[in-house]
């Protein structure tokens, strides 16, 4: 079996990993920092060295700014519904994820303006269109650091620039590039990190947060859940202090021991070494898949433009028949159709039938992909 | 060890911090559930020995970590 779902989520998990979520329950079950006993005290602490691995994995110096939450949707959706208010002005790329889309237009409906900026056809940004629509008026801006569907990477330092001169904060999802792409949030001016824990950091799944940079005040930022913290227990009103402010409800502490486990296993590899890794496997994905007539590649052809994301079609086969037969004549296991982006595909013009997504990861090996190349070459002939 | 003294913290997250900064300075610290006569603020404290108060106040001043109060234990 080959899995080439790591943008789905990452598969397998590190042992480093499980075996640190099985510690966790064997001997710090406890529930983090709200009772003062040992068990309680145990779990906190696992807690926050996940808190403090994140901080230093995005180059944040205060681990208070790192708010876990269940997903990298609820991180977005925190964010997004946090900070717009009805007359406030958004701006947006064409190739988001449907967890930016929908709630972007849910606002849209209670009053928020959304633009909506087209990318080109390989889901490059048009920097010239970007710099137009974002104005002295907006107050946000919200982009993905790379699509889930091709891999085109956005250039955030730029996009950051851009939204700080006109007064706005920017908001990145970094679904597909935390582990994969070296991100240094004060350096790359971004002002929200939504993260997820289950892809690149190889965590468990329900695990994600949104990091908080520096220039942003809380204040500005409304909470989505309100609820108990575990501190001012006298005040029925939400406490101020970060993370209390965003973490209400008891955090998923087990998910959570196995997400530091994963983030400190990326670091221990290194995540240069990673993307390093992960452009050497594209670049042979990519030369042995174009050479196959009737295959249809999406995307930027620059590795640097792009992430170890691989969209296809095979002419005249539907993307669904084709991800079939992967998996039950190859054991290739991979994803197709939309992946929870239409504005993508419109994009890119595979609507509404979409791709094919090979995306590989740190198990993957060369061996691997001259198999899934090979195995192409007979799919990409028809049945019979 | 004579007198304990307890800092108190207005989340646990820096409860955790200041823990993590006192044991690489090789502090004798523990964690304790807030008494409740000082604060309800955070349910867990830091009790440390009372004759290292300023060492313990520098440490946690140096590495930004955010504190509520210090006070001396009375038991």
């Amino acid at each position: 079996m080959i899995y080439l779902d790591y943008a789905a989520t990452s598969w397998p998990k590190p042992k480093e990993v499980w075996r640190a979520m099985s510690d966790f329950m064997e001997n710090s079950g406890g529930n983090p920092g709200r009772s003062g006993h040992r068990l309680s005290i145990s779990a906190a602490r696992i807690v926050f060295n996940a808190r403090e691995a994140v901080a230093n994995l995005f180059h944040v110096s205060d681990p208070l700014r790192v708010i876990f939450t269940a997903n990298v949707t609820h991180a977005l959706n925190l964010a997004i519904c946090g900070i717009l208010k009805p007359g406030d002005h958004v701006v947006t790329s064409s190739i988001e994820h449907n967890s930016v889309m929908r709630p972007l237009r849910a606002l849209e409906k209670e009053g928020v303006k959304l633009t909506v900026v087209q990318c080109k056809t390989d889901g490059c940004l048009d920097l010239k269109a970007w710099r137009a629509a974002v104005t002295p008026g907006t107050r946000l801006v919200v982009v993905t650091h790379a699509s889930n569907v091709m891999g085109t990477l956005l250039p955030i330092k730029e996009i950051a620039s851009i939204a700080h001169q006109a007064g706005a904060l920017i908001l990145v999802d970094s679904a597909q590039t935390a582990g994969v792409i070296p991100i240094d949030q004060p350096a790359m001016g971004i002002d929200l990190l939504a993260f997820t824990g289950h892809k690149g950091l190889y965590g468990p799944t329900g695990t994600g947060g949104l990091v908080i940079g520096e220039g942003v005040d809380p204040s500005e930022l409304r909470p989505v859940v309100r609820g108990g913290t575990g501190s001012r227990s006298e005040y029925e009103e939400q406490p101020d202090m970060l993370p209390d402010k965003y973490e209400s409800g008891t955090v998923n502490s087990v998910g959570i021991a196995g997400l530091g486990a994963g983030v400190r296993w990326v670091q221990s590899i290194g995540v240069e070494s990673i993307r390093a890794r992960e452009e050497e496997l594209n670049e042979q994905f990519l030369s042995g898949l174009q050479n196959i007539p009737g295959i249809t590649l999406y995307g930027p052809p620059n590795q640097e433009e792009r992430t170890a994301v691989v969209s296809c079609r095979v002419a005249g086969q539907n993307v669904s028949e084709v991800g079939l037969r992967l998996d039950d004549d190859f054991g290739i296991l991979c994803r197709v159709g939309l992946h929870c982006a239409p504005s993508a595909h419109k994009t890119i013009g595979t609507f509404p039938e979409g791709t094919i997504r090979l995306a590989p990861g740190i198990f993957t090996s060369p061996d691997d992909i001259r198999t899934v190349i090979a195995a192409f070459k007979k799919a990409s002939k028809p049945h019979g | 060890m004579g007198k304990f003294g307890v800092i108190l913290f207005h989340t646990n997250t820096s409860a955790m911090q200041a823990e993590a900064v006192l044991i690489r300075a090789k502090q004798e610290i523990k964690l304790i559930p807030t008494p409740r006569e000082l604060s309800s603020d955070c349910g867990i404290s830091l009790r440390f020995d009372w004759d290292y108060k300023s060492e313990v106040e520098a440490l946690l001043q140096r590495s930004k970590v955010d504190f509520a109060g210090i006070h001396p234990l009375s038991i």
